[in-house]
């Protein structure tokens, strides 16, 4: 496969496993708007999210102080900041366009569609259709994903595809823990309240059901943190992306690539092997970060060893 | 100007024979019907993404090719006569490259000016000897057909060097095909959908000598190119890599591409850039687009590409008038296909009729291309027609004239209704082992009444072209 042919598929399932994310993210304080919170710390809470998307500075020099509509409208309509929402369905699209050739026609034509049927959305859509607005980016990125697995050739079109997917979700994961982490409303000092607050992040995630059915017990941060970092069979947890990850790198490995496979695998072993409580030792927030520059160096590897090449040709 | 010719309707307004069936059925379609289906026709390029990109000052703005839902029918016996004739005027023109490049019988026999070629910036000195597989220089040629008042066929322009427009004649046929499946049941309408498979074969069948599985490459200028919906569209019909100048390189006068997996050997690439922007260390220097040494494997035989680096020199609007002579020097036979009648300004005698007669002629410019630096002399005013008199004063070897014609027309779905809008023809010939044209071509229409002027950067539009069977034609015939 053309190196370039890779770059724009894995980019384009990059970009729409990332505008999935952030509609989750958005979703996640839409919910908790609901719940009866000191106005503090509702824009506290948007604040944390800025900050893990590392969005915050941007968003203040475009609007100043935090207030939930314009973070809202920062983050899922702004046309000038490439990773808003909108702005990342159109990447995706880009992408997919750039290889409509390699792509089925009904993957091109989902995102495509996705794409022309985003432009009715904008800052001016009222408080109530805010919340179709961002089930629908969910339900076209589950649309998307299941054309991709019902009709792509297994071979390396679906092994980059998949590598831009898990390497995406896995950052996004660890962000909206992060979020959650940095938000002071939990600090799992007022049990009561935290447990609604991580629950909303389970649902956000679509992961409270499986939540009920793996503890049966109280929702508290530790646990939802372990849950979605460590099990090797939850699809949103950073473990099984890695496996993903693992699996999609070692069937396209080249001459180049042994390095970049040595370190996913190291990273893997980390959750396979790993006591969670041995990797948080110095405070969740700490060891997401570090797992967050981890992954930033993976793909840069990947973008060396299949992407662009350089140099060695 | 004489009255045009209609396609569909004989001037008492009566279908044509061949069209009778087709018109019965239009007859009977109520205006609120065509019209719902012009926009769901609209809506499905949209979607498929069958649509130029704009880029710029209105952001994600895309603008569509517009399409008409009336198709252009043509009988089989006409289709066969034009078939001839087109196969017959790119075998001519491909023997009139491989000569150019090699003996140059026809300068030495004084039927062309050497100093029209040698002294032409789209002869390219760099072919001179440069022996190609099977000898064939345009293996794909778009040559733009018109019909006169009288109905006749004749060639207003060749196009040898990067041909566009063969996607839209596809689409357009899958487009009518979705909204109109009856018509198909009705009139056997020959299909178009192969012309990838073809293509292909061709494209394989001119790999340099050795090459047992030849691979076969797109070359783009990329995805914010007007005509890369095409690009993308014939690489994925033909199964073949659509690639950027990025993604090539040449080692050892080879053509590699850089894949996942390390260098991979290309032995034919189907170009659709420029000469100019092939090969920066031969052509244009500042272009990205192209391939550092291309040039170089092409001429060491290790690479094909199509088509060939210098037809331009055959497809030249000063090369053009000598066509019908070439067809008679290399086939020895009489053209099947007419020119349009075509002074040449650099011959003193046909220089002062043609300046006499400015208001009534079409004036164009040798080098100019896509309707730019033209004159049409009936729409143009005082003060054009006597800007292009001191041009052709000044360089008259620049120039050919034509008479205004009167393009044949067919009925068009406007916003008023169906009117009769003029219409031109562009098949596709395909040369490889023998020389292939698919059943049709791409029919542009010029949307704007009375316009002449069909191509699409100056807002024409297209219409699916149909070739009817012959039994169908048969059929015609016993019940006549």
């Amino acid at each position: 496969m053309l190196s370039r042919t890779a770059d724009h598929l894995y980019w384009m399932s990059r970009y729409l496993e990332r505008a999935a994310n952030l509609a989750r993210m958005i979703d996640a304080h839409q919910r908790l708007a609901l719940l009866p919170r000191q106005p503090e710390a509702v824009l506290q809470g948007w604040h944390a999210t800025l900050i893990s998307l590392g969005m915050d500075s941007a968003y203040e020099a475009r609007y100043g102080a935090v207030t939930p509509r314009n973070a809202f409208n920062f983050l899922a309509f702004d046309r000038d900041h490439p990773g808003s929402l909108l702005q990342c369905l159109r990447s995706a699209r880009e992408n997919a366009r750039a290889v409509r050739g390699t792509i089925t026609s009904d993957m091109w034509e989902t995102l495509n569609e996705t794409y022309l049927d985003s432009a009715s959305f904008n800052t001016s859509m009222p408080e109530s259709a805010r919340g179709d607005f961002l089930e629908w980016v969910k339900y076209r990125a589950h649309l998307t994903r299941g054309i991709t697995s019902g009709t792509l050739l297994r071979d390396e079109a679906s092994h980059f595809t998949h590598i831009g997917t898990f390497l995406e979700r896995a950052d996004n994961t660890t962000r909206m823990l992060e979020a959650r982490w940095r938000d002071p409303g939990g600090r799992g000092e007022r049990l009561l309240e935290d447990a609604s607050e991580w629950a909303v992040l389970l649902r956000a995630m679509s992961a409270f059901e499986v939540y009920r059915r793996l503890y049966r017990d109280s929702v508290t941060p530790l646990r939802v943190t372990q849950m979605l970092l460590m099990r090797q069979d939850l699809p949103q947890g950073v473990h099984r992306c890695l496996a993903e990850l693992q699996a999609n790198l070692a069937a396209v490995a080249n001459e180049q690539s042994a390095e970049t496979l040595r370190r996913v695998g190291e990273l893997h072993a980390q959750f396979q092997f790993g006591r969670f409580e041995e990797l948080c030792a110095e405070g969740v927030t700490t060891f997401l970060d570090r797992f967050q520059g981890r992954l930033r160096d993976l793909g840069g590897r990947i973008a060396n060893d299949f992407l662009v090449p350089s140099g060695t040709y | 100007m004489p009255v045009p010719y209609d396609e569909m309707l004989d001037p008492a307004g009566a279908p044509r024979a061949h069209c009778r069936p087709y018109y019965g059925w239009l007859r009977e379609q109520p205006a609120e019907q065509l019209a719902r289906k012009r926009t769901e026709a609209d809506a499905l390029f949209h979607r498929l993404g069958i649509t130029f990109a704009v880029y710029g000052e209105n952001e994600g703005t895309e603008r569509l090719i517009p399409f008409d839902i009336v198709p252009r029918i043509l009988p089989a016996h006409e289709w066969q006569r034009l078939e001839a004739g087109l196969k017959q005027r790119v075998r001519a023109l491909n023997a009139f490259l491989a000569d150019v490049y090699h003996e140059q019988r026809i300068l030495k026999a004084r039927l062309v000016p050497p100093e029209q070629i040698l002294c032409n910036p789209q002869y390219r000195p760099e072919m001179q000897g440069v022996r190609l597989p099977g000898g064939i220089y345009s293996h794909i040629a778009g040559v733009d057909v018109v019909r006169d008042h009288d109905g006749n066929f004749c060639v207003l322009e060749d196009n040898l060097r990067v041909p566009s427009g063969v996607s839209y004649m596809l689409e357009n046929r899958r487009m009518m095909m979705r909204l109109f499946p009856e018509l198909f049941a009705r009139n056997a309408v020959e299909p178009v959908e192969h012309y990838p498979d073809v293509l292909h074969e061709n494209l394989k069948s001119v790999a340099p000598a050795g090459a047992t599985d030849p691979t076969v490459v797109l070359l783009t200028p990329g995805a914010y190119n007007s005509a890369y919906f095409e690009h993308a569209f014939l690489a994925q019909q033909m199964g073949i890599e659509l690639v950027e100048g990025q993604d090539l390189f040449v080692r050892d006068a080879a053509l590699y591409m850089r894949t996942t997996r390390g260098p991979e050997r290309v032995d034919v690439v189907y170009r659709r850039i420029d000469d100019d922007f092939l090969d920066p260390l031969t052509f244009r220097a500042d272009s990205t687009l192209g391939v550092p040494g291309l040039l170089t494997a092409y001429r060491a035989g290790h690479v094909s590409i199509a088509n060939a680096i210098g037809t331009g020199i055959a497809d030249d609007k000063s090369i053009y008038p000598y066509v019908p002579d070439m067809v008679r020097f290399y086939l020895d036979e009489e053209p099947l296909l007419n020119n349009v009648p075509t002074w040449v300004l650099r011959r003193e005698k046909e220089r002062e009729h043609v300046l006499a007669h400015l208001p009534d002629l079409v004036v164009k410019e040798v080098h100019g291309a896509g309707g730019y630096g033209m004159l049409i002399g009936p729409a143009a005013s005082r003060a054009q027609i006597e800007e292009f008199r001191g041009r052709i004063h000044a360089h008259p070897e620049r120039y050919i004239a034509q008479p205004t014609l009167a393009l044949s027309t067919s009925p068009t779905l406007v916003a008023q209704g169906l009117a009769p809008r003029h219409i031109d023809l562009r098949p596709f010939v395909l040369s490889g082992r023998e020389v292939t044209v698919v059943p049709g071509g791409l029919t542009r229409v010029a949307l704007t009444e009375g316009s002449l002027v069909v191509n699409s950067s100056q807002g024409g539009g297209t219409k699916d072209t149909w070739v009817l069977g012959p039994d169908w034609s048969q059929a015609r015939d016993e019940t006549l």
